[in-house]
This record gives structure tokens, C-alpha cells and sequence, in this order.
């Protein structure tokens, strides 16, 4: 995901000399492609994500697109004031990218986790909060992320759903994708862990429950109509996000259904249940252990039907 | 406009601003109107008729509480009425206790929490750099602001980069919130921090006209390296009975001190 991400970054900073990268000295050789090409159009701050922020917020009152590219919470939790005056107050086209969102950097502990970062970000006003399923929608939103004349909060993960594009699929900037068609449930998802409902819509299919599953690339502004919809035609909602439960894509998900007045008929949110992810393992088993997985999706459908 | 009598303007009228709206800080503002004084009297090149000319310099208040005294100096500049002034700190009014930039033309930052002000200035020095453009970023810093770490993550990142299009200005008044500088977090040695840190650092009688126009004309102090002036004020100045006490960081002139205060700064 990061991959595809970079590679249509360097496309897009070919016609667009406005664009500068900004480092918090991470990204070994990952970033190569993009220094080689434009070595005048990016800096590696050091260690410092709230200079970081903040050079970028001057960048970006001179014209410029600055992308702040680090981990973690490092770009987003750690300079959360710089992010929240110096970008989203002054609505600068700051573009804010972490790889290893969620739980992407699983035994390295939770230092190396985001899983508030949504909660904190999608809070602040002017903020657009991005986190693709795949690396078709990566690619997809790249260039739009970089056109929108604001801040954007790009969250990548380290796994992928690979390429999930149905055959004539157009993509469409903040619609809620729908990866897979079902009327029994609804499995919504935001970031990697798409890869898990996939996985969950295979063995409920084989259970004969047909599971609806919607990619949410873009957490805000949250695409209303495609919740309301598959509240209204489908026995449930489950979302999952490797994220805390409190204001990620649930609370989200909750709030939009709440204020159309629309109660979907059952739902559950999946997701850290106010805790960190403290015990030490990979990606794939937290998900597991923290119930954000194929095997908690399926659980939490069969307990819809 | 001579700067003496900018200066004077400036405190007359943040004596009038925070009165009327009851607001703090008239110790902080006050230490930097000479500073101020001089710099939108004779140094810094803007175009009230076009506050974002791009090849105007950037100046950055990072101790935004002191915001009122900008506002002033953009007024006697011409960037807005001199009657905005006194919508300061009232309902509906675009001039807020902390430095704004909506709808007020020639502030190019809204600060207010500290540590800001300085990366944000590094971000418009490289640009300049860029563009291969010679105009000046300066930001004021108070010193209890030093106390901030991103200050100095900034204070790294510009020699290194040899970025000599900055001037950092310290308002080194000795006095912060609660008490002095040195009782609170003491920063001496303060030059020598800074000049380890790769700056050029000119010091400087924050309140001698004469002297802050001869540093002020001569930046970047070396070229090849930032500069950082180190100006040595006393809060409060201009009213006897405010300067170099922690009490009129908060408090407000009204009655009797303000009558006595705006006497003062007339004479």
C-alpha cells in the first residue's frame, strides 16, 4: 500500500511542482524513487514532527503541498496542537501521511500503533481523514488527496485487500466502495482490515449468509447515503476498524444513521474496546486477539441471522 | 512614521485595547513595541494596499498573547481602520487576546499556544530559499516560550539548513507567567545555547531605538547562518509602575492606573 502510494506521488509531483515531502527521517529507501526525481522538492526534518508540522504549515501558506510522511501516531498524535492550529485551523493543503496504521507495526508495541489517531484527527474541523482498503483505491484517491485544497489525513496500512476493483468500476472520491454485494449483513470496514471482511464474506457465503461489504476510504466526510442504505437493506451493521471503539468508524457510522433517524436492526462495532494493544504479536494475530478479524466478523453476522 | 512614534502609538493603544476589553498581557505587549517600533517603522518591506505582495517579508508573532500590539502596528501601517482596533476582545470582533489571521489583513499566522511561530517561519525561509527570493522571515519568541521543545527542534533544523533569510527575535524580558524566567526554567546560558546551536546571536537593548536599527539593517547578521537577536527588554516599559513585575503580565489598567498609565506614555 505504501508502495503504490509513493509511486503515484512521484506521477502526480511530475506536473505538480508545488508538492514537497517532508520526512520525520523514516522511510529507508521507500523513498528513493521521489528524492531522485525532485531531490530540491524534499526535506527529512529529523525527528521532530512537530518542526515537521510546522515547516509544512509555512510551505503551505506559501503555495506550496507539503506531505508530512511518517508512522504511526508519530505525524498525527505526537504534533496534534501543530496539526491542529497550524494546518486545520488555517485550512492548509497539509497532506498528513503515516504508514503503519492500526495495528500495521504489531510487535514493535503500541508505541508504534495508531489506534486513536482517527478519534483525534476526524475531530478537528476542515480535516479530511482518508484510510484505503487496497491498493486500487491508494492509487485512486492519491491524486485527488493532493488536488483538495485542504488538509487531508492519509492513513496507510501495511496489509493490503490487493486489488478488490469489480470488472467497469469507476472510482469515485469519498463514496463508500461496495466491494461486494450481500442483503443479509453488512460488514463495513476502513483501512486493511478490509482484507478481513473479505476473508468473512467467503465463509459466510459457504453458510449460505450473503455479507455486503463496504470499503470506507475516505472516514471524513462520511458518505451518509451508502450507511442509510444498507442500514435499510440488510439485517445488520457490523463495522471494524483497527482502531479504539470511541470515535473511530462506528462512532462515525453511529452518529450518521442517529442523525437521519435511521436504526439499522442490529449493530456492532468491532474494534479496541478502551485499550491499547498491549500484548506482543503480528498484525494478523492482534486482529485475532483483539476480535478485528474474519473469525469475529463471521461471529457477529451468524448472531444477526 | 518615525519609530519612536510608532512605538508610542503602539502602547497607547494597547493601553486603550485591553482597558476596554479587559484583557491581559499589556506587560508582554509593551516589551516588544520598540521592537515592533522599528520594525514596521523602518525594516520590514510590506504593502498595506496588497498584504500578501509576494515578495513582502514575513513577519510571525509567536508569542501571540501579545497580539494586541500587532494589530496596532498594522493599523498605524494602514492594513485596516484604526477604528477596528477598538472591537478588541469584544463579542463578534476579528481581534482576539492572541494573535488572528481571519479577516485581518497583514497577520500571516494565528498563534497563541506557544512554539509555534518558529517552525512555521522555518517553513516560509525555505521557501523563500526555493524561490530564490531575498525578502526576510522574522518571528518574535518570548523567553518563557523558550521553555517550549519545539523551539528548539526548530532552533537545530534552521543553521543546519543554513537558512540565513530567518531572524528569530527574543523578547528576553525575564519575567513569564507565574514568575521570573530564571525561578521558573532558567535559559542562561542563553547566548551561548544558541550560538552552539550554529546561530549568529546579536544582542541587543530591545528598547534602544537607535541600536535595534543598526542590527535590523544589518541581516543576516553573517551570511550563511540564521540569525538569532537576543533583545534584552523589561516588561512593562513605557509605565513605571508595570515594568519588570510578574503582576501586570495578567492584570488590567483601568480608573486610576489607566489614567495614570496613558499620562505617562504621553509625556
Amino acid at each position: 500500500m505504501r508502495d503504490v502510494f509513493l509511486h503515484h506521488l512521484v506521477e502526480v509531483a511530475q506536473t505538480d511542482e508545488r508538492i514537497m515531502l517532508l520526512t520525520g527521517d523514516l522511510g529507508f529507501k521507500v523513498l528513493d524513487e521521489f528524492i531522485a526525481q525532485f531531490p530540491d522538492r524534499f526535506f527529512n526534518i529529523g525527528i521532530a514532527e512537530q518542526n515537521m508540522t510546522g515547516i509544512a504549515a509555512g510551505l503551505a501558506l506559501e503555495g506550496y503541498v507539503p506531505l508530512t510522511y511518517s508512522l504511526g501516531s508519530f505525524p498525527t498524535v505526537r504534533a496534534m496542537e501543530q496539526v491542529r492550529i497550524d494546518v486545520a485551523y488555517h485550512q492548509l493543503p497539509v497532506k498528513i501521511v503515516t504508514v503503519g496504521g492500526g495495528m500495521s507495526y504489531g510487535a514493535l508495541g503500541m508505541s508504534h500503533h495508531a489506534t486513536e489517531d482517527i478519534a483525534m484527527v476526524r475531530a478537528l474541523p476542515h480535516m479530511m481523514v482518508l484510510a484505503p482498503g487496497d491498493d486500487w483505491e491508494v492509487g485512486q484517491l492519491t491524486p485527488h488527496m493532493l488536488a483538495h485544497d485542504g488538509p487531508v489525513y492519509l492513513r496507510l496500512d501495511k496489509t493490503t485487500a490487493g486489488n478488490t476493483q469489480r470488472d467497469g468500476e469507476e472510482f469515485t472520491f469519498g463514496k463508500i466502495r461496495t466491494v461486494r454485494e450481500g442483503d443479509d449483513v453488512t460488514i463495513m470496514t476502513t483501512g486493511g482490515v478490509l482484507v478481513e471482511a473479505l476473508a468473512a464474506a467467503d465463509q459466510l457465503a459457504q453458510e449460505g449468509i450473503s455479507a455486503r461489504i463496504l470499503s470506507v476510504h475516505c472516514v471524513k466526510p462520511l458518505d451518509a447515503a451508502t450507511i442509510i442504505q444498507a442500514a435499510q437493506e440488510t439485517k445488520g451493521i457490523i463495522t471494524a476498524e483497527e482502531h479504539v471503539l470511541d470515535g473511530g468508524l462506528g462512532s462515525a457510522v453511529a452518529e450518521v444513521l442517529m442523525d437521519a433517524g435511521v436504526m439499522p436492526k442490529q449493530f456492532i462495532r468491532l474494534g479496541l474496546n478502551n485499550e491499547f494493544a498491549t500484548k506482543v504479536g503480528s498484525q494478523a494475530w492482534l486482529r485475532n486477539i483483539y476480535k478485528i478479524d474474519a473469525v469475529a466478523m463471521v461471529a457477529a453476522a451468524k448472531n444477526m441471522q | 512614521m518615525d519609530t519612536r512614534e510608532l512605538a508610542k502609538r503602539i502602547r497607547l493603544h494597547v493601553l486603550r485595547m485591553t482597558n476596554r476589553g479587559g484583557s491581559a498581557h499589556i506587560g508582554s505587549n509593551f516589551s516588544i513595541a520598540d521592537i515592533l517600533g522599528v520594525l514596521f517603522g523602518a525594516i520590514l518591506q510590506l504593502d498595506p494596499k496588497n498584504p500578501k505582495w509576494e515578495d513582502r517579508d514575513r513577519f510571525i508573532l509567536s508569542k501571540g498573547h501579545a497580539g494586541a500590539s500587532i494589530y496596532a502596528a498594522l493599523a498605524e501601517k494602514g492594513f485596516f481602520p484604526i477604528e477596528k482596533l477598538d472591537t478588541h476582545y469584544q463579542n463578534g470582533s476579528d481581534l482576539c487576546g492572541h494573535v488572528a489571521h481571519k479577516n485581518n489583513p497583514g497577520v500571516e499566522l494565528s498563534t497563541g499556544a506557544l512554539g509555534h511561530g518558529f517552525p512555521v517561519a522555518i517553513g516560509m525561509a525555505i521557501a523563500g530559499k526555493h524561490q530564490k527570493k531575498t525578502h526576510k522571515v522574522v518571528t518574535i519568541l518570548g523567553d518563557g516560550e523558550c521553555d517550549e521543545g519545539s523551539n528548539w527542534e526548530a532552533a537545530m533544523y534552521a543553521p543546519h539548513h543554513k537558512l540565513d533569510n530567518l531572524t528569530v527575535i527574543i523578547d528576553y524580558n525575564k519575567i513569564q507567567s507565574l514568575d521570573t524566567v530564571e525561578n521558573t526554567l532558567g535559559l542562561e546560558p542563553f547566548t551561548d545555547k544558541w550560538r552552539s546551536f550554529g546561530w549568529e546571536v546579536v544582542e541587543v537593548d530591545g528598547h534602544d531605538h537607535d541600536a535595534l536599527l543598526q542590527v535590523f539593517s544589518h541581516l543576516p547578521a553573517q551570511t550563511g547562518k540564521p540569525t538569532c537577536v537576543i533583545a534584552h527588554t523589561i516588561k512593562g516599559k513605557g509605565v513605571s509602575f508595570m515594568e519588570d513585575t510578574v503582576l501586570w503580565h495578567y492584570r488590567t489598567a483601568r480608573d486610576e492606573e489607566y489614567d495614570a498609565a496613558k499620562q505617562e506614555l504621553n509625556q
